[in-house]
Parts: C-alpha cells; sequence; structure tokens
C-alpha cells in the first residue's frame, strides 16, 4: 500500500500533468460524428488540438468559444451561444461536447443556463444533443476529465431505465464497455476482438478504436469525429446484459450508468498483466456462458512462456514510472507479476486507485521528481510519456514511452498493452530496453605494469 | 493588461493597414476559430531565449499541453527547453493564493536553475482574479537580485499575433536598454572590414535553420548583437538598443519593437525574410543599404555572387524534378509571401496562398510576386482547403503542422512549413533542404499506392491475369 506524497513545490517543472478540458475532449471524440467546444479562450483549444493531433497524427476536430476580455469579464454566454449555433450550422454534428476550462470556471459561468439559452433561441438544433462538462484545468488531470466526460455523456443520454423502458439483458449478447483514458485505440480494438470471440457484443463508450485508430477513410475531409460510439447506441446500453468498466477513473461514471439502467457491472483498475487479463476472461465466461475461445487459451500460455523468458531481466528490476493513476497502476499490475520494483512512482493528481500501488510512496509532482527519485533510487529504466526522454536521457537509461503524449515517435496510439497479447509483447520490450544497457559489463583493468600502450 | 494598452497594441500605427482605418486586428469568432490565444504568441516569441526560465503563471492547460514543443534551437542553453508552471489548483485560485505561490515558484527556480532571468507570463485564470504580477516580479527582482520580466498576456486579451507584440514591449520596457554591448573579441577583427552591429526581430532558428544565414553575416563583419529570439541569450537582449540597423524578419509579428527601437534609439529597419535564394540575397543587401558602407556594399554583392553560384549549381537537379509542380501555400501571414519567392526559386508555381493573418502590404507583395489575380486564401478550414486544392490541381499542401493530417487523409503530399518542422529551410543552404524535402515527398511512391483501388473492387486489373 502505497504512501502519497503531497505535491511539495510552488513550481511544477517538466509538467506531467495535462488539464482536465484535453482529456474531456479526448472522450468525445469516441463519440461519432461529434465535436468538442472547449468554453474558454482560443488557445486552450489550439494547445490542446496540437497535443492531440500530435499524439494520434491524425486531424483532430475540436472547436473554442473563443472568449475575450469583455466575455471574460462581462459573461460568455453570447459566445456559447453563437459558437453552438455556428457548430449546428456548419459541422452538422451528432453530439457537442462543451468542456469548461479554468477561465470560465474562475468566471462562475453558468453552463447550464447558457445550454437553455442556446435550446430557446434555437429550436431548429434541438435534435442536436449538447453535453455540457465542467473541466476547470485547475482541478483534476487529463484522466478525471475524460472521466467527468464520460459521465456527462451518460447523464445526458441515458435515460432511467422506468422512463426509457430499457431491461438489463434484453440484447443478451450484448455488453457496454466503458473505457477509460488509459486504454489506447489498439487497446480498445483488442477488447472488442476479445469480446467477439466468446460471441458477445461489445458496445463501447467513449469508443476512440473506431476513431482515432489511424485509418485512411474514404472521405478526405470531416468536421467531426469520423467515428466512435454512434449516438443512437447510447439508449440501448440499458438493455444490454452487462458492463464492463476498465479504468478506476471510470467508476463515478460507472455508478451513474448501473444506477440509471440497472445492468449489473463488472469494474477492473486495468488490465495489465496475467491476472488482470484473467479476471476479464473469466468475467466474460461467466457473461456469455461460453468456453474461453482456444486461441484465447493459446495467448495465454504464450504469455506465461514470455514472462519464464523475460523474469531473468525484469525480476527485481529497478523501474521508474510517471503517468496518469490508471496507467500508473496498470504497469504496477504488470511489474509486480514479474518480480520488478517499483522504484519512483509519480502521478499528476492524488485518486484512490494510486494506494492500492505496489510502490512504498507514490509522489504527486512532475517530471522533475520523477527524475530526482529516479537517481535517488537507482532506476534503471523509465516508463512515461515523450516529456519523460530529456529525463531519460539525462539519466542515461532507457524510456519505455506511454501515456499522453507521444510525439516523438510514431504509433503509440496504436500500441496495445492489455490482454494476454499486450502484456507479453510488453514484457519483451521492457526486457529488451534492459538487455540494451551494457551495464553488466566489467569495467576493463589497466595493470600498472602492463607494456600495452593503448 | 489594461484595454486602453491592448488597444495601442492592436493599432500599430507601423502597420500599414492601421494607416487607412483603425480596424484593428480582427476578432475571433466562437465556434470557427482557429490559431492559439494571446499568452501562446508571447510564450513563442519570447521562449527561445535560452538561459531565461519562462514560468507560466496559471493553471495547467497553458503549460501542460504546450511545453517541450521543440521547435527554436540553441547552440548551448538548454533551460528555456524545460517546463515551469505554477500550475495553480483550485484551493489557489479560492482562497486567492496564486501570487504567494508565484513568488515562491520564482525562488525555486532561481535557487534550482540560476536563470540569467526569469520571465514570467501570465494567463486568463490570474488575469481574472486579478493577481498582480508585476508587482510580485518586481518584489522578486528586488529580493534575489535577478531580472523577474512580466510578461502579462492572457489568453482572453486577444490573438497570437497580439501576444507576440505584447512580448516586444515587454523586451522594450524592461530588458532592451540595460546592459551595454561587449567589445568584438580581438580575434575578429579583420583588416579593411568595419564591424557593424544588428539585430534580427522575429527570427526564431527553427530547427537551428539561423545557422544557414549566420555565417554569412560573420564573413560581412556583421555582428548579431541579438536576434529576438531565436538562440538568444539574455544578456543580448539587453543590448539590442546598439543596433545600428534591425531586420525584422518574421513580417509583422514584433513589428512593434522594431518601431519602438527606431522612435528611442534612431534605429533605421527594414523588412525580409530568408526563404528563397532571391529572398536570403535582398536581405543581405538591405543591411549594406541602411548602413551606408560602401566597403561591406562590395562585400555583399561578392558574396551573393558566390552563394548564388554555388547555390545554383547545388539546386539544378532539384530544379530538374520539381519545375511544373503545383503548390497550394497555406500559412500563417508571415511566411505567405516568403515561401512564395523560395518555391518560385525552385521553379514550382504557387498556385494559391493563405492571407488570413497576412496584413495589406504582405498581400502587395504576394501581388508582385504572384500577379495581379493572385489567389488568396482567406478560410483556412479544412474543407475549403481541399477544395482549392482541388479546384487548382494542386500537387503539394505547404502548410503548418495542424493541416498535416489534412492533406495526408486526402491522400495529398504535405510539407510542414511552421514551428514544429524539423528541418530548416533559410538561407542558400535551406533552400536545398527545402528542395530535398519536397522531392522527396513528391516523388514518393506512396501516393500512387494509396490512391490505387483494393485488387478486389470491381474494375481492378485481375492480378492472376497479368501473371498469365
Amino acid at each position: 500500500m502505497a504512501e502519497l506524497l503531497k505535491r511539495k513545490k510552488a513550481l511544477s517543472v517538466s509538467p506531467l500533468k495535462v488539464g482536465q478540458p484535453v482529456g474531456a475532449a479526448l472522450a468525445f471524440l469516441g463519440i461519432r460524428r461529434a465535436i468538442p467546444m472547449l468554453h474558454g479562450s482560443q488557445g486552450c483549444t489550439a494547445f490542446g488540438k496540437t497535443f492531440l493531433v500530435r499524439h494520434f497524427r491524425e486531424p483532430i476536430p475540436l472547436q473554442t468559444t473563443a472568449m475575450d476580455q469583455v466575455s471574460s469579464v462581462m459573461g460568455a454566454d453570447d459566445n456559447l451561444v453563437e459558437g453552438l449555433r455556428t457548430l449546428c450550422e456548419k459541422a452538422r454534428p451528432a453530439l457537442i461536447g462543451l468542456p469548461t476550462t479554468g477561465l470560465v470556471e474562475a468566471q462562475g459561468a453558468d453552463l447550464q443556463g447558457a445550454v437553455r439559452c442556446f435550446r430557446e433561441r434555437h429550436p431548429e438544433y434541438a435534435s442536436v444533443p449538447i453535453v455540457p462538462v465542467n473541466t476547470p484545468d485547475f482541478a483534476g488531470c487529463m484522466e478525471s476529465g475524460y472521466g467527468a466526460a464520460v459521465h456527462a455523456v451518460i447523464d445526458c443520454l441515458v435515460a432511467p431505465a422506468m422512463k426509457a423502458g430499457t431491461r438489463p439483458g434484453r440484447r443478451h449478447r450484448q455488453v457496454n464497455v466503458l473505457a477509460g483514458a488509459a486504454l489506447t485505440p489498439g487497446d480498445v480494438e483488442a477488447l472488442k476482438v476479445l469480446l467477439e470471440g466468446f460471441g458477445l457484443r461489445p458496445v463501447v463508450v467513449p469508443d476512440l478504436a473506431d476513431s482515432l485508430d489511424g485509418h485512411l477513410g474514404e472521405d478526405p475531409f470531416s468536421p467531426v469525429s469520423t467515428g466512435g460510439t454512434p449516438v443512437s447506441e447510447l439508449a440501448t446500453l440499458g438493455e444490454a446484459a452487462a458492463t464492463l468498466v476498465v479504468g478506476a477513473s471510470l467508476y463515478k461514471a460507472a455508478d451513474l450508468l448501473r444506477e440509471r439502467t440497472g445492468v449489473p457491472d463488472y469494474r477492473f483498475d486495468h488490465l495489465m498483466g496475467l491476472d488482470a487479463v484473467d479476471d476479464l476472461v473469466a468475467a466474460l465466461g461467466d457473461i456469455s456462458g461460453a468456453p474461453v475461445p482456444a486461441s484465447v487459451q493459446r495467448r495465454r500460455a504464450q504469455l506465461l512462456d514470455a514472462m519464464l523468458d523475460t523474469h531473468f531481466m525484469l525480476g527485481r528490476a529497478r523501474i521508474a514510472v510517471a503517468a496518469d493513476p490508471d496507467v500508473l497502476n496498470g504497469f504496477d499490475g504488470l511489474l509486480r507479476g514479474m518480480g520488478a520494483e517499483l522504484v519512483a512512482a509519480v502521478a499528476p493528481v492524488r485518486t484512490p486507485v494510486l494506494e492500492r500501488v505496489s510502490a512504498t510512496h507514490v509522489q504527486i509532482g512532475d517530471l522533475e521528481d520523477l527524475e530526482h527519485a529516479a537517481r535517488a533510487n537507482g532506476a534503471r529504466l523509465l516508463i512515461g510519456s515523450s516529456h519523460a526522454a530529456e529525463s531519460a536521457r539525462r539519466l542515461g537509461v532507457p524510456l519505455l514511452r506511454a501515456g499522453f503524449p507521444q510525439h516523438d515517435r510514431v504509433g503509440g496510439y496504436q500500441r496495445t498493452w492489455i490482454g494476454y497479447q499486450g502484456a507479453r509483447q510488453a514484457l519483451f520490450d521492457l526486457a529488451n530496453l534492459l538487455l540494451m544497457q551494457d551495464d553488466h559489463e566489467i569495467e576493463p583493468y589497466h595493470s600498472i605494469y602492463a607494456q600495452k600502450s593503448g | 493588461m489594461k484595454p486602453k494598452d491592448i488597444a495601442e497594441l492592436l493599432n500599430e500605427p507601423a502597420c500599414i493597414h492601421n494607416k487607412k482605418s483603425k480596424s484593428g486586428c480582427a476578432k475571433p469568432r466562437p465556434g470557427a476559430t482557429a490559431g492559439g490565444c494571446a499568452f501562446d504568441g508571447a510564450q513563442i516569441a519570447l521562449l527561445p531565449i535560452a538561459d531565461v526560465a519562462h514560468i507560466v503563471h496559471g493553471p495547467i492547460a497553458c503549460a501542460g499541453s504546450s511545453w517541450d514543443n521543440r521547435g527554436a534551437r540553441s547552440s548551448g542553453q538548454t533551460l528555456y527547453r524545460l517546463g515551469f508552471t505554477t500550475d495553480l489548483t483550485e484551493q489557489d485560485v479560492v482562497m486567492g493564493r496564486g501570487e504567494k505561490r508565484l513568488f515562491h515558484s520564482i525562488k525555486q527556480v532561481i535557487d534550482d536553475h540560476r536563470p540569467a532571468a526569469v520571465f514570467v507570463y501570465n494567463t486568463c485564470v490570474p488575469a481574472l482574479s486579478g493577481d498582480d504580477i508585476e508587482a510580485v516580479c518586481s518584489a522578486a527582482r528586488e529580493r534575489w537580485g535577478v531580472p523577474v520580466v512580466p510578461v502579462d498576456a492572457a489568453g482572453f486579451y486577444g490573438t497570437k499575433n497580439l501576444g507576440n507584440r505584447i512580448a516586444g514591449e515587454a523586451m522594450v520596457r524592461y530588458v532592451v536598454g540595460t546592459r551595454e554591448p561587449d567589445p568584438p573579441p580581438a580575434a575578429s577583427e579583420r583588416p579593411g572590414v568595419t564591424v557593424h552591429d544588428v539585430n534580427l526581430i522575429g527570427e526564431y532558428n527553427i530547427a537551428g535553420e539561423f545557422w544557414h544565414v549566420l555565417p554569412l553575416l560573420d564573413q560581412l563583419g556583421l555582428r548579431v548583437l541579438c536576434t529576438l529570439s531565436g538562440d538568444a541569450r539574455f544578456r543580448e537582449v539587453q543590448t539590442m538598443h546598439r543596433a545600428e540597423v534591425n531586420m525584422m524578419v518574421c513580417s509583422k509579428a514584433m513589428i512593434n519593437v522594431a518601431r519602438k527601437l527606431q522612435e528611442r534609439y534612431a534605429t533605421p529597419w527594414f523588412e525580409g525574410s530568408f526563404y528563397g535564394v532571391a529572398d536570403t540575397s535582398r536581405a543581405l543587401r538591405g543591411f549594406a543599404r541602411l548602413l551606408g558602407d560602401e566597403g561591406l556594399s562590395v562585400r555583399t554583392e561578392a558574396l551573393i555572387a558566390r552563394e548564388e553560384a554555388r547555390i545554383d549549381a547545388a539546386l539544378a537537379p532539384w530544379r530538374e524534378c520539381l519545375r511544373g509542380k503545383r503548390a497550394l501555400l497555406y500559412t500563417g501571414g508571415v511566411k505567405s509571401w516568403s515561401v512564395v519567392s523560395a518555391l518560385q526559386d525552385l521553379g514550382m508555381e504557387v498556385v494559391a496562398t493563405g492571407t488570413r493573418k497576412s496584413t495589406e502590404e504582405d498581400k502587395a507583395r504576394i501581388r508582385e510576386l504572384m500577379g495581379a489575380d493572385a489567389r488568396m486564401i482567406e478560410d483556412g478550414s479544412p474543407g475549403a482547403l481541399l477544395e482549392i486544392v482541388r479546384e487548382s490541381r494542386a500537387d503539394i499542401l505547404i502548410a503548418g503542422g495542424r493541416n498535416q493530417y489534412t492533406a495526408l487523409k486526402a491522400r495529398l503530399p504535405f510539407l510542414d512549413i511552421n514551428q514544429e518542422r524539423e528541418f530548416g529551410y533559410a538561407g542558400y543552404e535551406g533552400m536545398l533542404e527545402l528542395a530535398r524535402r519536397l522531392a522527396l515527398t513528391l516523388e514518393s511512391p506512396v501516393w500512387e499506392a494509396v490512391r490505387r483501388p483494393p485488387p478486389w473492387a470491381a474494375g481492378a486489373p485481375e492480378p492472376a491475369a497479368e501473371q498469365a
């Protein structure tokens, strides 16, 4: 059980944290034909957009209410109404996500009121769902912003079973999946394949595997997300046999979904490493009543073999991780299963899941904290985003890229970490990075009597 | 920042378009706005000053998703590559502890990194809650004896362009003129060569491209006191008032700096670009012209003749494969004309250029280069760009990184021209790189491969039949 150490510096150096609005925007991008519009000044959107574009190497639909000095002081409801109208008119979206930023939150805007005002003034766009969500960047981090957006989507678009007339299990093959911010599009895709192997029909919310998986589509340009969960599917969540929840950051959203629909849920803090995946596979067996497919059993056997092969390098390996809480906890699960030691762990914000991490303590902090702890505790490998590359270079140790952003490599978004196969590849990569370090070589010794000249 | 000060920055007398009507810069439209805010502009303009600790005072959004954008290169110091932010929390905002956190942050960064100076960037939330960063900066300056410069550039003040000017204003007000230049090193003296001091304003040394140009200036005896702000040091910015000539490299971004230096120190300035052979030569002649040094003019002409001959020969094979290729250029106003001339040097045809952020003067320049009916693009939305690509049968889109995937998704070759790029295109040598990158993408076999229908699609040739 890790002790959580509070942020101890005034200044954040080499920030690890990414703001909530970016996380919320990402979640909305997993809804089909959606566009998020950040309520704030235009820089929040410009930075967020560039951030996501560079990570995914995809065009990212993202708009702004473009608040200026007057609207910052006098109220920005008109900006919001005009922005919504412009989006409805120009982009014809199936859904508009409306995350707030620090500016409007500090201003104290009445978000719901402004949306009501838009509804009154523009009844012609009544059919476009608008999902407001409070995501000030002075609280939480990317993961919590993402979680808040998923919560808001459910709140706006999943009606209580009584009212909607839904019944759990009516669609007995359907399984809802609430997919957390720690999952890459590659992870979500692997999860869907796994469910389908059990004859189940996954409805993933949000489905980044369908929108930001990096596919070359027929349509050269789209002002809205090119894939994701269809809005119409959200009405069917109450008919599913079960809900899988992946990531502790979505438990609040899961509570709401269960309360609304009565669909039983299975919760997973993460899906990294043998134990977590075994739990998932067992749950899928329960839900479907089907035997575990031979292919899945084979993958499991392969992982077991890989664990044997890599335990030589990973056993007692000293590893440092900096990431959002769910990602950090996932790696902890994977590494703990291999006997590796988490000698430095840093997360941007405090969440309950961090207490379950195996490290003696988790620092709430930045990449400078990671670098200091990694140096002090002799870490031989870092796990973190591309921003940690400089730290790794200064420490002279390799970096395994995970989390956000990954802008100095290609394909980070598509990497699969979960499942038997994902775990196997992660173990190989970790072991190879450790093998590449020649730190086990013995330094040559030059005898004082040697007659050699060089 | 007071509305009066913002209005003054927007109403830049040196901008041609302000001589006609007081339009200032256009207001962003909710729901249909691209581009950064004032903070973005201010940070981009000053961040390359390498030995300064740049502290972003605000919650995480401002620094969290923007730090470590490694465009501008440094030849030594790397402090600017570290991201510093006060990362304000809800508690700070509610309890009004922002100023205190900022004060301690400045101390922390001075203790840990011994920066030449600290720049503090104000952002939306503390600007709204009323943190007095100017007072905090001056208190910190007095307490620790390190220059601490407030850059009051909250995002809601306006656009990126305004932010550039706010940054320039802060330099002129707080930094320029606070130190005299060092005497030139004795070893640099050459008989018959009078050394002239110059500044380059708006040169960011993206991907190190200014290092293609700097050796030439050395050869001519032009000592660069400061480039604002590529590969700059704080102590260089301090001496900018002593330049004999200023060159505005990046069009209008920091035009207020050039104008104010002229007002205060009577330093003449000219506008130029290092993109393209013709423009590079024109820029070098610009220095000689304003300095009025006969010997310098002679040396400049000799250098231009030598370099142009050299690069012309080196570019010949590349011109061969680029000739007649049609490019659609969409960048911020700055490069709307300077890159046009570079592409034309390579024998390419520029079918249209973006002018959303261009001034009337930029547009006049474009007409000069591309003819009276040059196509100018105001609406840079992805849909509109692709429509123009189709109409104009462009072979390649040259734009900022944000449009990269617009092009690639449309199966269209693309070249990144903005600050995040990894390649330097400035100077004569940079042209070679530009030609190489253009040819690399235009000649790639992948375009044919992604445009070809899959073998099983109707109408596709039967592979089996071909084999038989």
